[in-house]
């Protein structure tokens, strides 16, 4: 057991960043969810909103990957 | 440990530490190396990434400029894939944009081709990614930030600014929404970029990740199993993520040409 409590902060952390990867996959699936949920509702509108589907799933996503980027920068850049 | 550089050979060898059960790191397939022979990185190196950035920019070249060189009325195989993409990206752009904004369609078509095929390449085994580094999506990002500020100043003048002032926003609220707008104005490129970036650099990640688990005989199984279902995930992903780039790209572009909501 070798290693400093900077390098536990590190892991630590990286591990909390995980966290965010995990809510911002809530975040997706209740994008895509709702977008379902209308569209079984209305079928005939679904087709001209999957653009607005791709662009919520990349605005929900882009937050877990910036907490991605934020566990890989502690545990390679710190 | 030591400071990530984009340049040096080094960056995941000094994190792998001992007891660790992977053979290989996950991240070392986005080193950037010199193609011919060892030493640094310089501006000029010849590297693995610009012989996929070469390819990207070959394969399009190939299939825009070679494989429609007929233009036949009735087109080839390759021919109808170059109309399907032109097709796709001309309704995306006057769908979003509008008619002023067709006149930068060409702009949009390049930026979607290059990530779409960097992407697609990455994907190969033994290949390299250019768009899983930020220094290669900040250029983009970037650049479609410079790109529509400068047209939303030069078609809308000091009118522009009034993006950031809501006309229909009560009168005592209007400064602080004017600030929050420049903020997530400014904030625009940078998550333009790095939601490419990151988006490509874990996929590929956890693809090795999977990889490194084959070494163990009880899991290996599963491991294949499970890369074979990332890597479909992965083909998907390159293809939204290249869609999502430049369908921002027109959302931008539809801000600086009609600022006024």
């Amino acid at each position: 057991m070798e290693g400093d409590i900077a390098q536990l902060g590190q892991f630590i952390g990286a591990g909390l960043g995980a966290i965010g990867s995990g809510l911002a996959a809530i975040g997706v699936g209740n994008v895509a969810a709702n977008y379902l949920a209308g569209a079984l509702r209305n079928p005939s509108a679904a087709a001209s909103q999957t653009a607005t589907l791709f662009i919520g799933l990349a605005f929900a996503e882009a937050l877990g990957i910036f907490s991605f980027l934020v566990a890989l920068l502690l545990m390679f850049a710190v | 440990m030591t400071p990530v550089n984009m340049g040096t050979t080094d960056v995941a060898t000094e994190a792998h530490g001992e007891g660790t059960g992977l053979v290989f790191h996950p991240l070392d397939q986005f080193i950037v190396k010199p193609l011919f022979g060892e030493g640094p990185v310089h501006w000029y190196t010849i590297t693995n990434a610009t012989l996929w950035l070469a390819l990207a920019a070959l394969s399009i070249v190939l299939l825009f400029v070679v494989g429609s060189r007929g233009r036949a009325i009735v087109p080839s195989r390759s021919q109808s894939v170059g109309e399907l993409f032109y097709g796709f990206i001309y309704k995306m752009v006057e769908d979003v944009t509008g008619h002023d904004g067709v006149k930068y369609f060409p702009y949009i078509m390049t930026i979607f081709l290059f990530i779409f095929f960097s992407n697609f390449l990455g994907l190969l085994p033994m290949s390299f990614s250019p768009t899983s580094h930020i220094a290669t999506t900040a250029v983009l990002g970037f650049g479609v930030f410079i790109v529509v500020t400068l047209i939303g100043f030069v078609k809308n003048g000091i009118g522009f600014l009034g993006m950031f002032w809501l006309s229909d926003a009560p009168l005592a609220l209007r400064p602080i929404i004017a600030i929050i707008e420049v903020i997530s104005y400014f904030v625009r490129p940078v998550s333009h970029s790095i939601r490419l970036a990151g988006n490509i650099t874990a996929g590929h990640a956890m693809i090795k990740v999977f990889a490194g688990f084959a070494a163990i005989a009880a899991v290996s199984p599963i491991s294949v199993l499970a890369i074979s279902a990332v890597y479909g995930l992965e083909v998907l992903v390159a293809a939204i993520q290249a869609y999502v780039f430049t369908i921002l790209t027109c959302i931008y572009l539809k801000d600086a040409l009609h600022p006024a909501h």
